[in-house]
């Protein structure tokens, strides 16, 4: 029975504070080395009509649009930012996943709270891949993923395929750097939420070449052997 | 330009030639973001300030080329016509809100951008550690944009935040000042 239990967490409330945080997704403290504010001990000031983000409706922007320019200034701040303290492509891609990280960490409560009766906690693979394919990709890019594969030679490899990933669409990736796909911080969101629901993994992004999508791109989502142990018990 | 004539045609722009994207994707990119140089800078928020404020600044100025095609607006006549295309359009297509425009001085030189809505700040509560709701302005790269792009149509500015409703002011403000019109320079050796 052993193998049910769930591996380490690597599930950890977010804060920007620095001292909480740690950055690296896979070394994170579990949760209970970061001690979570007290009610009643905050010292937060809120503005007198109290319009402070408890008193809103968290649905209050699920539908709401900006303009995609500014999703990708942003996006391109980012890389540029990443860049400057990085040797190599690798070092790159892992700086974006772990930006992407943060998001998908949010989003996994964000969206299941959003379910409300018909949430449920996956706890097969094949469940919690069509949740990232359809639920988190229709939120995040308005479009479920255009594919979902499982790996021929490894068992723990699965591949979500998305033809023309949004966050790629104006970004130019200079020849020298062929190898690098900004999609890697799509992956950390994937890893996050895949890791938040209890099936730690791998998550990266491969640029795949096809005439008929320039920008296809496949994220590789590789399980750690825990969850291939738990999927043979229930199966 | 009139007040109610820059409100239609950002309201026209964001409707037909922008594309747009879900709000909390860029909600929770910016937020990493800033995470991010939060702990990169280890708590300076000083420091997380300025290098957000250099970010927007390169927005700023590759922004406004975006900008001018999608608006296809005009040169303003004066200043008070800059802070309402500022307000109606700018903000507006790119963010889809119009912060109100006040507190001119007599000067025309200084306006306030007051922002009921900031969609940066969604989901957002500063640490409680009793620094940053001092320090940090989280929000910092839209001054930034703003100096990056105005510089590009030759008028230098300063943007600053003066309060915050993450920091427990009851408005957010920005102030922007026109330091000068910069003057169209003749390229060296080409006279």
């Amino acid at each position: 029975m052993s193998n049910l239990n769930a591996p380490n967490s690597p599930f950890v409330p977010f804060s920007p504070n620095p001292s909480i945080q740690s950055g690296v997704p896979t070394a994170t403290p579990p949760l209970s080395a970061s001690k979570p504010a007290q009610l009643g001990s905050s010292n937060l000031r809120y503005a007198s009509s109290r319009k402070s983000i408890y008193d809103r409706h968290l649905n209050r922007t699920q539908r709401s649009e900006l303009s995609k320019a500014s999703f990708a200034f942003l996006f391109g701040e980012m890389i540029q930012y990443a860049q400057k303290q990085v040797s190599g492509i690798q070092d790159l891609e892992k700086k974006l996943n772990i930006q992407g990280y943060a998001i998908g960490q949010r989003l996994l409560e964000l969206l299941l709270y959003r379910e409300g009766r018909s949430a449920k906690r996956e706890t097969r693979v094949l469940g919690i891949l069509q949740f990232i394919a359809q639920t988190l990709y229709r939120h995040l890019f308005g479009k479920p993923a255009d594919g979902l594969e499982k790996s021929r030679e490894h068992e723990d490899e699965y591949m979500l395929i998305d033809h023309d990933p949004v966050v790629n669409s104006h970004i130019s990736v200079p020849k020298e750097m062929s190898q690098l796909n900004c999609a890697a911080f799509v992956a950390g969101i994937i890893e996050a939420v895949l890791d938040g629901s209890l099936f730690p993994c791998r998550v990266t992004a491969h640029s795949v070449f096809s005439e008929q999508f320039p920008s296809k791109t496949v994220f590789l989502i590789k399980f750690e052997e825990s969850v291939l142990e738990r999927e043979a018990v229930l199966q | 330009m009139s007040s109610t004539k820059a409100a239609r045609i950002g309201e026209e722009v964001w409707k037909t030639r922008i594309d747009k994207v879900n709000a909390e994707l860029v909600t929770l990119t910016y937020g990493s973001i800033v995470a991010q140089l939060c702990k990169d800078f280890e708590g300076d928020y000083m420091e997380v300030n300025k290098q957000l404020d250099k970010m927007g600044y390169n927005i700023g100025l590759r922004l406004i080329e975006d900008f001018l095609a999608k608006t296809n607006t005009g040169r303003c006549a004066n200043f008070r016509e800059t802070a309402e295309t500022i307000s109606k359009i700018g903000f507006k297509v790119f963010l889809n809100i119009t912060p109100t425009v006040t507190n001119w001085t007599s000067d025309n030189k200084q306006f306030s951008l007051i922002f009921d809505e900031n969609p940066l700040a969604d989901f957002v509560e500063l640490p409680d550690d009793g620094r940053a709701q001092n320090e940090l302005w989280y929000s910092n790269i839209l001054c930034g944009v703003l100096r990056g792009a105005l510089e590009m149509v030759q008028m230098q500015v300063d943007a600053h935040f003066a309060s915050d409703v993450l920091r427990g002011n009851d408005t957010t403000e920005m102030r922007v000042t026109l330091i000068r019109m910069i003057d169209d320079e003749l390229p060296p050796g080409d006279d």
